[in-house]
């Protein structure tokens, strides 16, 4: 590998002052993106900043304003706790789809986000429950959606010197759900031909879906919001044939590329299908059957 | 070359270690240390031959950069037997013949080794799902799978 110096700091404040360093200065949390990158020349490094001792960069707990994962919490962590899988059904069904075993014991949910490639598979369900980026740098903190984290494939807003501390995903309501699913050649360990995460809340007496969330993964340069799916749910009753005209529309808002995964239109049909399957598994979880 | 002294657990023996800041675990393990049994495969995650525990959870060592290990405890293939004998895992992956040219073994073990931990009696399917990110390109994988679960059920 090229020469790079390494440091690990234990506070956020120390972490802020090493990414002023001179050179380039690259932060990481699992490595599992970023130590393939170095070695194989796709990123460089003068300094690489070890995030995981970091102690607000390895919460996992429910706030007021919902629940709190910091950048550097593992995968493997996330899948396994108890109130992701009663509550954020969609992101426990992501994080135990990342590489294998030993890549989520180390790959984190903030590093998968910040790696910002369109095919990660954590970001469509993370912009479903609207999750809000808090991010850290030398002039403070800011928030942000993280649905305009993203600028395109390997690119994020994170300016210099800023590093992602947290996502906050809000508490969600009852008789609400999120699922997630990919299409891959194999059953595991593979990347994204597309992948679609949603999310539901419907009125159990009526029905009536109250707010509907879906995202797509592999179709665009950014991980996407399927906007005009939305909009077919929200305010109608659920039946198999609202969850079809869901899918249909889901397509719309995918711009797939043709490479060696798959043809623009096969992942076209693959969002139409997954975003029907996810739906389904969302009403399932909520215990409303059609 | 940016250098780091490093201090953590490997088999259960304190180490100290001056490693290059570039290096990765695996390295580290193998080429500073002496301990070949972790193997080099794909070098990028996916073959899973250089399976460790870092802190009783499996790592590729290929992924993990050696100034990472500091204040850590690594358990390497080495580190399965006690007093010159095997674990019950190893010996079922000897007794079901699950390996033959042995390249990936060190890697199954390790995997398994972490699996029974957390699910002692796991279903063929988990058995499959949890040792995806271990490659094999002789044996088909059955075999592999009747020692996992002849180890977990005897």
């Amino acid at each position: 590998m090229p020469s790079f110096d390494y440091a690990a700091p234990t506070s956020l404040a120390e972490a802020v002052k090493l990414m002023g360093s001179s050179g380039t200065v690259r932060a990481f949390a699992g490595g599992t993106d970023l130590i393939d990158q170095l070695k194989t020349n796709r990123r460089n490094a003068d300094l690489v900043i070890d995030l995981k001792r970091i102690p607000e960069l390895q919460k996992l707990e429910m706030g007021s304003d919902g629940l709190h994962i910091g950048a550097a919490r593992s995968c493997s962590d996330v899948h396994h706790d108890a109130t992701v899988n009663r509550l954020y059904g969609g992101l426990a069904d992501a994080t135990g789809l990342v590489g294998s075993v030993q890549i989520q014991n180390r790959a984190a949910v903030g590093g998968n986000v910040c790696n910002a490639a369109p095919s990660g598979d954590t970001t469509p369900n993370l912009l479903t429950h609207e999750a809000v980026a808090v991010i850290t740098g030398p002039s403070g903190t800011r928030k942000i959606e993280l649905a305009d984290f993203f600028v395109g494939p390997g690119q994020t807003v994170l300016q210099s010197g800023e590093i992602l501390q947290e996502l906050i995903l809000p508490k969600p309501p009852e008789s609400s759900a999120s699922a997630y699913l990919r299409f891959i050649p194999r059953n595991e360990m593979d990347i994204a031909v597309a992948g679609v995460s949603s999310f539901i809340h419907v009125d159990p007496a009526t029905k009536t879906v109250r707010k509907a969330r879906i995202a797509l993964a592999s179709v665009a340069p950014t991980p996407v919001r399927a906007r005009g799916a939305e909009s077919v749910l929200e305010g109608k009753v659920i039946t198999e044939a609202l969850i079809a005209s869901a899918g249909d529309a889901a397509v719309e808002s995918a711009t797939p590329i043709t490479d060696v995964r798959g043809s623009a239109e096969y992942r076209r049909e693959l969002v139409r299908v997954l975003t029907r399957r996810t739906l389904s598994i969302c009403l399932e979880r909520i215990g409303i059957s059609l | 070359m940016p250098t780091k002294h490093i201090k953590f657990t490997v088999n259960g023996v304190e180490q100290e270690q001056l490693v290059d800041s570039t290096w990765t675990l695996l390295e580290t393990l193998r080429d500073k240390m002496g301990l070949t049994g972790t193997k080099e495969g794909c070098s990028n995650g996916n073959c899973g031959a250089c399976t460790v525990m870092l802190d009783g959870k499996t790592a590729c060592s290929c992924l993990v950069l050696a100034p990472e290990a500091d204040g850590r405890v690594v358990t390497t293939v080495e580190g399965l037997e006690t007093g010159g004998k095997l674990s019950a895992i190893q010996d079922a992956f000897v007794k079901e013949g699950g390996l033959q040219c042995g390249f990936c073994t060190p890697g199954f073990l390790i995997s398994t080794t972490f699996l029974l931990k957390n699910n002692p009696h796991p279903s063929e399917d988990e058995i499959r799902l949890n040792l995806a990110g271990n490659l094999c390109r002789c044996t088909g994988y059955d075999k592999i799978v009747k020692a996992v679960e002849r180890a977990a059920n005897g």
